[in-house]
């Protein structure tokens, strides 16, 4: 089936935007979700904008010259205007800084999650709403529709490999109603047939990996190293606190990691499962040592509220712990202990797992969706 | 709401410092040499010969406009290479290989980023220190600082003749002074890019040693510029090839550039005193006009101090970003400062210079006029930017 854009993405049509920002990557998912957009509302209700996020060199994702151009010529053949805003600063202080500092503190952040969160949909939906705009579309794969009752979900994309509301996790009521996700209804291969259709120039290009603003030449660790000091440390393990070795930088550990960890004594791989920064220390164990009962999280967001609790204070969920990660069955309580909360908003939450997962590094978010309906997310947190 | 939708109805051009329409004469002299006058002017046949005599004529005429002799004119493709060719081609030829070590460049730091990224690439290639000086509140380069950053050591002063942002006139013949007394070997340079529409160029920059231009900003085509050598100032060649312009700028020259820069400046000369009087009140009827109409509005620099164009305006609680996306929508296009490569709006660097912050520095929108402006442009104006700083502000 043809989408014809934000009207096929709500039930509520007759309510919904009538002037459009579309985030343009200058990638074939918001070439896409524009030329959609412009069908459905016309050229002169769509405008199209392109973020330039990050100042420093970067291999390509949202910042670099050659993806604005091709995100300016896409609108140019769609006939829409195109900007680009510069938030530059505000990138680096609420993405780049707090990855940097967050590692420094043997935390692993998740920077897509932290630009939705601050960038896409909370400053340019901002300057979207100051410049007139009713909605801002992007091209991610996930959907955002408007039940019944007047409130909004948040659901998978149609394209279980390339659903996106993991990192779209943390958004609530206040901005679905003012999201579009004119290609979350349809697969990449359906967005990609059509980009060849329309002959848009973004059709063939590939899909964004890694970490935008650090060069692949240079990596984590280059990138890392230019902006904090890097400590060698001790590889320790769990159960004996036996010294198994030297670690380059404990700073570019991370829990769960296996690359680099060796294998036990009894020929079986060891994972991460702790970083102590200021201890200098890295300790290891073999595959169930790496599992955790559960995870404490700060920064807790919710789609639409918190869900009932049962009569033990708990509700069930369906906890995923990584952008292409398995949901897995838990029990969500209130923190009855909680930790101050860094970024001052939400409650702190646990999360116990129905059986013992994968641990989760501290500063990952684990996304919950509803065990009802598994498509919809419930809300957010970060992993303390 | 109804929105104003972008390119319908009225529109008003603000942007004159960025770049401007070709002038009618500059367009009529040029298009021979986009058509039946095509020809090399480096030939030894009939075409070249024509074409020859155009090149020569049009350095002849910008040379005696811009107060040189033509054997000191070095036609460029415009404003940024004649800095390059200034900074990086003058300091090679007057100190390159120089048994004293690397020495030390002085610029503004509101320059141009033609001249910045020529300073810092002459001072990375050559290991030279670059000192850059801050501008004082009103967007003039502070001269104590000047005389501070002045030493002996110093081989190379370029200070902007009058800035792009703010229109603001500079000193330069206290500019001059100080590095004459201070650092009496050095070169001085000034980008004089936004002076010509306004001020006798050949009077303002005498102090120096060479003088950058660029014909789009007088009406003339784009990709087409001169720098001027002064008192035997000399360049190394940036470009190597076939030896153009006295072996100091190898290409097939720009025949129809220089023709029509030439045509241009010529024009831009005959008119400048009733120009420059036009446009002076119909910037400052702007002026006055929304900072009648709007609060939390000011003005950046003194007016006597800035040539008569420019009108730089900060507005408190006013991201310029945003502001020029809506004034296009209305009609207007102006300019919130220098933008990048990608299109982006980069936080000003020249305001930084005057000691604002961040927040300050991205208040900043420029509007600039020109020779083809009118009293209509101004009440369009008038009309539509109240509305759309109080939008904003909302």
């Amino acid at each position: 089936m043809r989408s014809t854009g934000s009207r096929t993405s709500s039930s509520a049509c007759e309510t919904r935007p009538v002037r459009v920002l579309v985030a343009m990557s200058g990638g074939v998912d918001s070439s896409v979700a524009a030329a959609r957009l412009v069908a459905s509302l016309g050229a002169a209700d769509v405008v199209g904008a392109t973020l330039k996020l990050w100042g420093g060199d970067s291999d390509s994702g949202c910042c670099s010259v050659a993806d604005v151009d091709d995100a300016r010529r896409v609108a140019d053949q769609l006939g829409i205007v195109h900007h680009v805003f510069n938030f530059a600063a505000d990138f680096e202080a609420h993405v780049v800084d707090p990855y940097v500092a967050g590692h420094a503190e043997g935390r692993t952040p998740n920077p897509c999650i932290e630009c939705n969160r601050h960038l896409k949909f909370d400053r340019l939906l901002e300057r979207a709403t100051l410049l007139g705009f009713d909605a801002v579309a992007t091209g991610h794969h996930a959907r955002a529709v408007r039940d019944p009752d007047g409130r909004f979900r948040l659901l998978r994309g149609a394209d279980a490999d390339k659903d996106q509301s993991y990192v779209l996790a943390m958004l609530g009521q206040a901005e679905l109603a003012r999201c579009l996700f004119p290609v979350g209804a349809s697969t990449k291969d359906e967005v990609r047939a059509e980009a060849v259709r329309l002959g848009l120039r973004t059709a063939a290009k590939p899909d964004s990996q890694d970490v935008c603003f650090i060069r692949s030449d240079v990596g984590r660790a280059g990138f890392l190293g230019d902006r904090v000091a890097l400590h060698p440390g001790r590889l320790v393990d769990h159960a004996t606190g036996d010294d198994l070795g030297a670690v380059e930088a404990v700073e570019l550990v991370t829990v769960g990691q296996r690359r680099g960890m060796g294998h036990g004594t009894d020929g079986r791989r060891r994972f991460v499962t702790a970083v102590d920064v200021p201890a200098r220390r890295v300790t290891v164990g073999p595959p169930e040592a790496s599992l955790a009962a559960g995870h404490r999280l700060h920064t807790v967001s919710w789609v639409d509220g918190a869900p009932a609790v049962a009569a033990d204070g708990a509700f069930a969920a369906l906890a995923q712990c990584s952008a292409h990660g398995r949901p897995v069955p838990c029990a969500v309580r209130r923190d009855p202990d909680p930790d101050p909360d860094p970024d001052g908003g939400g409650h702190a939450l646990s999360v116990a797992f129905a059986t013992p997962q994968r641990r989760v590094a501290p500063g990952q978010t684990v996304a919950l969706y509803d065990p009802d309906r598994p498509d919809s997310v419930v809300g957010s947190g970060i992993v303390a | 709401m109804t929105a104003v939708r972008p390119d319908a109805g009225r529109r008003a051009y603000f942007d004159h410092a960025a770049t401007t329409p070709l002038r009618p004469e500059a367009l009529e002299a040029m298009l021979p040499f986009l058509t039946a006058e095509f020809a090399n002017p480096s030939g030894a046949h009939a075409e070249s010969r024509r074409a020859r005599m155009a090149l020569d004529d049009a350095r002849d005429r910008i040379a005696e406009l811009l107060g040189a002799g033509p054997g000191d004119v070095v036609l460029t493709s415009g404003g940024t290479e004649a800095d390059d060719l200034a900074v990086q081609g003058g300091w090679d030829a007057a100190w390159g290989g120089g048994p004293d070590g690397p020495g030390a460049v002085v610029c503004a730091a509101m320059e141009h980023h033609a001249v910045l990224e020529a300073c810092r690439a002459l001072a990375r290639r050559t290991g030279a220190e670059l000192r850059l000086v801050p501008s004082d509140a009103d967007g003039l380069v502070d001269l104590g600082a000047l005389a501070d950053a002045c030493d002996p050591g110093v081989r190379l002063v370029s200070v902007m003749t009058v800035n792009n942002e703010l229109g603001t006139v500079q000193p330069l013949a206290d500019v001059a002074r100080v590095a004459g007394e201070r650092c009496p070997s050095a070169l001085l340079h000034t980008d004089a890019v936004q002076a010509v529409p306004w001020l006798d160029a050949a009077a303002v920059t005498a102090p120096a040693d060479l003088v950058s231009v660029s014909a789009h900003k007088f009406g003339g085509p784009k990709g087409s510029g001169a720098l001027v050598l002064r008192r035997g100032a000399a360049v190394r060649p940036r470009i190597g090839g076939g030896g153009q312009e006295r072996g100091r700028r190898s290409g097939t020259p720009n025949v129809a550039g220089a023709v029509g820069t030439a045509a241009a400046l010529a024009a831009t000369v005959a008119e400048r005193g009733s120009t420059v009087a036009r446009v002076r009140a119909l910037r400052d009827r702007l002026g006055d006009g929304l900072a009648g109409r709007l609060c939390g509005v000011t003005e950046s620099g003194r007016r006597e101090d800035r040539v008569a164009g420019i009108l730089h305006l900060r507005l408190d609680g006013v991201e310029s970003e945003a502001l020029v996306v809506l004034l296009d929508e209305a009609g207007i296009a102006a300019s919130a400062g220098a933008a990048c490569s990608s299109g982006a709006v980069e936080p000003s660097h020249v305001l930084a210079s005057l000691g604002l912050g961040p927040e300050a520095a991205s208040s900043g929108v420029r509007f600039s006029l020109g020779g083809t402006s009118t009293d209509e442009d101004v009440d369009h104006a008038l009309d539509r930017v109240p509305h759309v700083v109080e939008r904003l502000r909302n």
